[in-house]
C-alpha cells in the first residue's frame, strides 16, 4: 500500500469492480442513462429547429459523465479511511472554492445567484457542489473521532462539527444558493442523529434550521429573488409571467404526460421549451411529460433502490467514520432529489437545485459520481 | 454498534422513504388522478387560433344598392400586455401613437384602459375586453401611418397595422340611416361568455339595429388556423385551416332616395320649428306600406356619422352620443321615443265611442271650454266653437266633445267609485288598438309605450304611494305648494282610483298615455287597410353572397283594429276632411296627391333644463292616396309646436319625395315607386359599384 492506499496491479482494478454493491451500480447506471435520454430529448429538437447542433447537449453530457466517472472510480480506489488525513486539506480547498466565487473576473451570476466559476470551453464549476463533500468528510471525521468513553461524541464534538460547517455555509447562503444550504443542513443534521450524539441536540438543531428558515425570510436576508421564487410558491399566480409561470408551466408539463406519455422526444410542451432550465433543474419534467407515470414512476423508483442499497451499505459496516460518510451522502442526495422533484410538481419551493445524475451540469455530475464513489468505498471495505 | 446510532440510522431511512412516497404520490396525483386536466391546459399553451374575419354581409335596400357593407381598410390596434411591460407603462409609444393619428394622448390612454381601472364617471369609450386581446384604435389609417408603424418596431412595440374588412357607408342617396342600421363593433367579453354564440376574441359583431338583429345572417364564418407555437409564440406547425365564409347580404325594405328624402324633410321639419320659436330638440318619421306593414324609411334626429366607429370613437364622441346636452342622438326616437300622442289619438277615441253607442253621424256641442268638477278644460289645438258634425269636429280638432264623452262614461262606470266590472269603453278600445305593446318591428330594444288604465293606475300607486304619503318629507322645497300638497294628500289615500281629469286627459290622448312614432303610424297603416295592425318590418330578404335566397320575410299580422266597417268609413272621411277643410287644410292646399291624417299638438309636462316649460309635441300622422290608400307616414317633432305647423309641413314634403310632386304637379318620373307601389321582387346586390363611386 502506498500513501493513498491504491492498490497497484491492474488485476485488482476489475476486482474493485465486481465487489461493488452491483443493486447501487445498477441504480446509478439506469439514472445515468435515463438522464442522458432526457437531457437529450430536452435539447435536441429545439437545437434543430434553431439550425445548432442537436447533439450538442447530448455530447457534453456524455463528457461530464466519462469524467465523473472516472472521478467517481478513483474514490472507490481509495481506502476511504486514509481520507481522514486529508480531511483538513480538502476542507480548506473547499473554502477557497467558495471564496473565489465571490471574486470579481473569476465568480459569474447565474439565476441571480454568483455560485460559479467560468472555465474555458464554455464549461463552468459550482464550487457549492464539491465543498459539500468537504464538509460531509469533515464532520464525519470530527463525529467519528469522540473522545468520550462510550464512543458517542457528546456536546463538544457537536459543536466542532457545527463550527467547520458554519463557515461555508455562510458563504453558500450569501451567494445565494439557499437549495445547496438546506440540503447541506439536512445531511449534516442527519449524520449528528445517526452519530449518536445526545438526542436533545438532534432536536435542538431541527429547531434551530425551522427557525433559521423562517428567519431568513423573515429578515429579508434573502435575495428578492428567492423571494420571488418563495412567495410564488406559496400563491402561484402572483406572478404568472415569472417564477409563478414557471412553477405553473412545470405542474401542466409533468401532468399532461398521463399514464403512458407523450413518447421520447414528441413531447410538445419540451419541445415548444416552455418549461424553463429544462435541461438542468427542471428535467424531470421532461420524464413527466414524455414518459409519462410509467416512466417517471422508474426513476423514482430507481432513486429509491439506490438510497435503499446505500442504507444497508451504512448498516454493515462496524466503521462510525464509514457509516456516518453514508448517511451524509444520503442525506445530500435524497433530500436533493426530493427538493428537485418536489419543486417541479409544485410540493417544495422553486430553489435551484439539480437533480442527481440525471440533470445536465458538470460539477453536479462530478459530485454526485464521487458521493457513489464514497458510498462503493466504504462497501469495499466493510467486507 | 451503539444502540442509538441504530436507532437513528432507522429514523432516517424512513424519513428518506417516505420523501420517495410523498413524490410518487404527488407523482400519481398530478398524472392519473388530474391528467386529463393538464392535458387540456397543455393544448391550450401549446395551440393558437388565428382568426380570419369573414366579410360581413352588407345590408342593402329593396334595389339592392348597399345601405353599409364590407370594404377592406387598415386597422391599427394596440396591445396593451405589451405597453403595461414598458418601464413607463406605454405613455411614450401612445404619445407617439397619438401624434401619427392625429388623436389626443388622453383621448388614446382613455381609450387603451380596461373599464374597471378608470373612475365611475370617466370610463366612457373604455375598452371593454381584457389587457390580452389587441385594442382597436383606427380601421381607416392611411397607407403612410401603417408604414411608420411597421417599419419602427421600436418606436411602437405593442402597435399592429394590419389589414381589416372595414364597415362603409357609401350614403349612395345622400341617406344616413344609423339608427335602422345599428353599428359594428368588437366582440366584448360578455359576449364572449355566452355560451349560446360562438364568438372568437377580436370578432366584430353588431352592436345595434340591423346589425344586431340580423348578426347570424351578416356575420358570415371567420376563417380559422390552428397552429402550435412554442414558449416565444413561434409558429411550430399548422394543425388546421378553413377559409372563412362571408355573411349573407341583408335585403330590406328601405328605398335610400325615400330613407335620405325623410331624413331631409325631419331636419328641414326641425329647423322650421325652431325658426317659428319652439325649441325642437328632437324628431322622427316614418314610411310604412300600408298593405303589408313594411317599413320603407325611418328617420329619427339628431343622429350621428356611423364612420366615427371605424375611425376609432374618441372619448368625446362616445360621451357625445349619450350626452343630453346633444339630444341623445344614440336614441331612435322612432322605436324608442314615447310621447303624449294628443289629438292623433282621436281616431282610437272614435272608435270607443262607437261601442259606447255614440252616433258617429250625429251633431255634438263644441263649447269653448267645459267645466269638469272644479277644473276648467279647453280646447287645446284650435279656437273653435259651435255644434259639429263629429267628423268636422274631427277636423278641426275639437276637445270638449271628448271631454264630455270621456267625463259621461266614466261616471256611467261610476266615477270615483267604480263599479265592479267598469265597462272602460276607452282603455278597453286603446288596448285592442296594441297601445302599450311594443309594434315587434324588427330592431333591438323597442319602447312599449304607456296604457295608463285601471291596472297602471294601481301599480303607479303602489309603487310610489310612500312618497305621496310622506310628501312633505320627501318632496323638494319647491315643490311645496298647497296645491301640489293636497293632490299628493288625495293620492295618498286612494292614488290607484281613476278620476275624472284621467279620463277626460285620456280620451284626447294627453294625461300619462305615451306612444312611440312607429306604433302611431302602425296603427294610421290599420285604419287605411281596412284594419290589419302589422308588425312593422325592415327586413325584405336574406340572399347569400353568391345571389341565392336563404330567406323572404313575408308579412306578420299583429292583430285587427275593433273598428266596424261604417268606423272605418267615418275615421276615412273625417281624416280626408283634415287635410280639405280642417286643421292642416292650409299646408295641403293644392297638393296634387290626396291625404288623409291627423294633427297632434302634445302639450308635455315638465321643464328644460334651462328652467323654460317643455313647448309642445308636434305631430302628423296620414295615409295616402286617401281613395286607395298605399302608404302610411308619420312624422313627430318633440318640442316642436303646432301639429299642423311643422310635423304636417314635414309629411307633405315626404309625399313630395315619394309620388314626385314638383311644383303642386306630379311628375311620375320622380316618383320614388313608378308602379305607386313598393317592389315586390328580390333585387340583385350590387355592392362594386358602391366601392368605386364612394371611398
Amino acid at each position: 500500500m502506498n500513501l493513498l492506499g491504491i492498490r497497484p496491479r491492474r488485476r485488482k482494478v476489475i476486482g474493485e469492480i465486481a465487489g461493488f454493491d452491483k443493486w447501487l451500480t445498477f441504480a446509478m447506471v439506469g439514472l445515468l442513462v435515463l438522464g442522458t435520454l432526457l437531457v437529450w430529448a430536452a435539447t435536441r429538437s429545439w437545437f434543430a429547429l434553431h439550425g445548432l447542433d442537436p447533439q450538442y447537449y447530448l455530447k457534453r453530457h456524455v463528457i461530464n459523465i466519462v469524467i465523473g466517472l472516472v472521478l467517481g472510480y478513483v474514490v472507490t480506489l481509495v481506502d476511504y479511511r486514509v481520507l481522514r488525513g486529508y480531511t483538513p486539506i480538502l476542507w480548506v480547498l473547499g473554502i477557497l472554492g467558495l471564496v473565489a466565487v465571490t471574486l470579481p473576473g473569476i465568480g459569474s451570476t447565474v439565476n441571480g445567484a454568483r455560485a460559479w466559476i467560468s472555465l474555458p470551453g464554455g464549461f463552468q464549476i459550482q464550487p457549492a457542489e464539491l465543498a459539500k463533500i468537504s464538509v460531509i468528510l469533515g464532520v464525519a471525521l470530527l463525529l467519528s473521532e469522540s473522545q468520550q468513553a462510550d464512543g458517542h461524541p457528546g456536546g463538544k464534538d457537536v459543536l466542532k462539527a457545527l463550527a467547520i460547517t458554519s463557515l461555508p455555509m455562510a458563504i453558500i447562503v450569501l451567494q445565494p444558493d439557499l437549495g445547496t444550504a438546506i440540503i447541506l443542513g439536512v445531511a449534516i443534521v442527519g449524520m449528528i442523529a445517526v452519530s449518536g450524539a445526545p438526542t436533545r441536540w438532534v432536536v435542538f438543531l431541527l429547531l434551530f434550521a425551522v427557525v433559521g428558515t423562517v428567519g431568513a425570510i423573515k429578515s429579508h436576508a434573502m435575495s428578492e429573488y428567492q423571494l420571488k421564487r418563495l412567495q410564488s410558491f406559496v400563491n402561484p399566480g402572483a406572478d404568472p409571467q415569472q417564477s409563478g409561470y414557471q412553477l405553473r408551466q412545470s405542474r401542466i408539463t409533468i401532468g399532461s404526460g398521463g399514464v403512458l406519455g407523450r413518447g421520447l422526444f414528441a413531447g410538445p410542451q419540451t419541445n415548444g421549451r416552455f418549461v424553463p432550465e429544462q435541461q438542468t433543474d427542471f428535467i424531470f419534467t421532461v420524464a413527466g411529460e414524455e414518459t409519462g407515470f410509467l416512466g417517471s414512476s422508474c426513476l423514482i423508483l430507481l432513486f429509491s433502490l439506490f438510497f435503499w442499497r446505500a442504507f444497508i451499505i451504512a448498516q454493515r459496516t462496524s466503521d462510525l467514520f464509514g457509516r456516518l460518510l453514508c448517511v451524509g451522502v444520503i442525506g445530500w442526495l435524497a433530500f436533493q432529489t426530493f427538493e428537485n422533484i418536489g419543486m417541479t410538481m409544485g410540493m417544495m419551493p422553486m430553489t435551484g437545485v439539480p437533480l442527481p445524475f440525471v440533470s445536465y451540469g458538470g460539477s453536479s455530475m462530478f459530485a454526485t459520481l464521487v458521493g457513489f464513489g464514497l458510498l462503493q468505498s466504504v462497501h469495499l471495505r466493510s467486507r | 454498534m451503539a444502540q442509538r446510532s441504530r436507532q437513528n440510522l432507522l429514523v432516517v431511512q424512513v424519513l428518506v422513504i417516505s420523501l420517495m412516497v410523498a413524490m410518487l404520490g404527488r407523482l400519481f396525483y398530478l398524472q392519473v388522478t388530474a391528467g386529463l386536466h393538464y392535458q387540456n391546459a397543455a393544448l391550450s399553451i401549446q395551440t393558437r387560433d388565428i382568426v380570419t374575419p369573414a366579410i360581413r354581409g352588407a345590408i342593402v335596400d329593396d334595389n339592392g344598392l348597399p345601405l353599409t357593407m364590407d370594404r377592406p381598410g387598415m386597422e391599427i390596434t394596440v396591445d396593451r400586455s405589451v405597453l403595461t411591460k414598458l418601464p413607463d407603462k406605454g405613455t411614450k409609444v401612445l404619445k407617439r401613437l397619438a401624434d401619427l393619428t392625429g388623436n389626443s394622448f388622453a383621448d388614446l390612454y382613455g381609450r387603451t384602459r380596461i373599464c374597471g381601472e378608470l373612475k365611475v364617471g370617466k370610463i366612457a369609450n373604455c375598452w371593454t375586453g381584457t389587457i390580452y386581446q389587441p385594442i382597436p384604435i383606427t380601421k381607416l389609417a392611411t397607407e403612410t401611418q401603417a408604414l411608420k408603424i411597421l417599419e419602427n418596431p421600436t418606436l411602437f412595440p405593442g402597435v399592429v397595422a394590419a389589414p381589416v374588412p372595414i364597415r362603409s357607408y357609401p350614403s349612395l342617396g345622400g341617406e344616413n340611416a344609423v339608427h335602422v342600421l345599428g353599428y359594428v363593433g368588437t366582440v366584448t367579453q360578455e359576449d364572449l361568455a355566452n355560451q349560446n354564440q360562438r364568438y372568437f376574441q377580436g370578432q366584430t359583431i353588431g352592436k345595434t339595429g340591423l346589425e344586431f338583429q340580423y348578426d347570424h345572417y351578416l356575420q358570415g364564418k371567420p376563417g380559422v388556423k390552428t397552429v402550435s407555437v412554442d414558449r416565444a409564440q413561434r409558429v411550430m406547425s399548422v394543425d388546421k385551416d378553413t377559409a372563412p365564409i362571408p355573411g349573407n347580404n341583408l335585403v330590406t325594405n328601405l328605398n335610400i332616395s325615400l330613407q335620405a328624402a325623410t331624413e331631409k324633410a325631419l331636419s328641414d321639419s326641425i329647423f322650421n320649428a325652431r325658426t317659428l320659436g319652439s325649441r325642437a330638440d328632437s324628431g322622427a318619421a316614418i314610411v310604412m306600406d300600408v298593405k303589408t306593414g313594411k317599413v320603407l324609411a325611418m328617420a329619427s334626429y339628431p343622429t350621428y356619422d356611423p364612420n366615427m366607429f371605424q375611425k376609432g370613437l374618441s372619448t368625446k364622441q362616445a360621451q357625445g352620443l349619450f350626452s343630453e346636452a346633444n339630444g341623445v342622438p344614440a336614441l331612435s326616437r322612432a322605436i324608442n321615443g314615447e310621447y303624449a300622442p294628443a289629438s292623433t289619438f282621436k281616431v282610437l277615441s272614435v272608435v270607443a265611442a262607437s261601442h259606447a253607442g255614440y252616433n258617429l253621424n250625429s251633431n255634438y256641442a263644441c263649447p269653448y271650454s267645459l267645466k269638469i268638477g272644479n277644473k276648467i278644460f279647453h280646447n287645446d289645438d284650435t279656437n273653435v266653437q259651435g255644434t259639429f258634425s263629429l267628423q268636422h269636429a274631427i277636423a278641426v280638432s275639437c276637445d270638449t266633445i271628448w271631454y264630455q264623452i270621456g267625463y259621461d262614461l266614466w261616471v256611467k262606470d261610476g266615477g270615483l267609485s267604480p263599479n265592479h266590472n267598469p265597462r272602460d269603453y276607452f282603455f278597453k278600445n286603446a288596448s285592442a288598438f296594441n297601445v302599450g305593446v311594443p309594434t315587434g318591428i324588427d330592431l333591438p330594444a323597442e319602447a312599449s309605450g304607456r296604457l295608463p288604465d285601471r291596472s297602471w293606475k294601481l301599480a303607479y300607486y303602489k309603487q310610489y304611494k310612500d312618497f305621496y304619503c310622506n310628501y312633505a318629507a320627501k318632496a323638494r322645497k319647491a315643490d311645496l305648494t298647497p296645491f301640489l300638497i293636497a293632490v299628493a294628500k288625495e293620492n295618498c289615500v286612494d292614488g290607484y282610483v281613476i278620476r275624472a281629469g284621467d279620463a277626460v286627459n285620456f280620451s284626447i290622448g294627453q294625461g300619462d298615455t305615451l306612444m312611440t312614432p312607429i306604433q302611431m303610424v302602425d296603427i294610421y297603416a290599420a285604419i287605411a287597410n281596412g284594419g290589419t295592425l302589422y308588425r312593422p318590418q325592415l327586413a325584405k330578404a336574406v340572399v347569400s353572397s353568391n345571389g341565392h335566397v336563404v330567406k323572404i320575410f313575408k308579412p306578420i299580422i299583429n292583430g285587427r283594429i275593433p273598428a266596424t266597417r261604417s268606423d272605418l268609413t267615418f275615421l276615412r272621411a273625417a281624416l280626408r276632411e283634415v287635410t280639405v277643410d280642417g286643421t292642416a287644410a292650409s299646408v295641403f292646399t293644392n297638393f296634387p296627391v290626396e291625404v288623409s291624417g291627423k294633427t297632434g299638438t302634445g302639450q308635455v309636462q315638465g321643464k328644460n333644463a334651462d328652467g323654460t316649460n317643455k313647448d309642445s309635441t308636434s305631430w302628423f300622422a296620414s295615409f295616402a292616396p286617401s281613395n286607395n290608400p298605399r302608404f302610411a307616414v308619420v312624422e313627430m317633432v318633440s318640442q316642436g309646436g303646432y301639429g299642423a305647423s311643422v310635423a304636417a309641413v314635414g309629411v307633405k314634403q315626404i309625399y313630395s319625395a315619394l309620388f314626385g310632386v314638383k311644383d303642386n304637379v306630379v311628375v311620375p318620373t320622380l316618383a320614388i315607386f313608378p308602379t305607386g307601389a313598393p317592389p315586390n321582387v328580390i333585387p340583385k346586390i350590387d355592392t362594386k359599384n358602391a366601392i368605386l363611386k364612394k371611398p
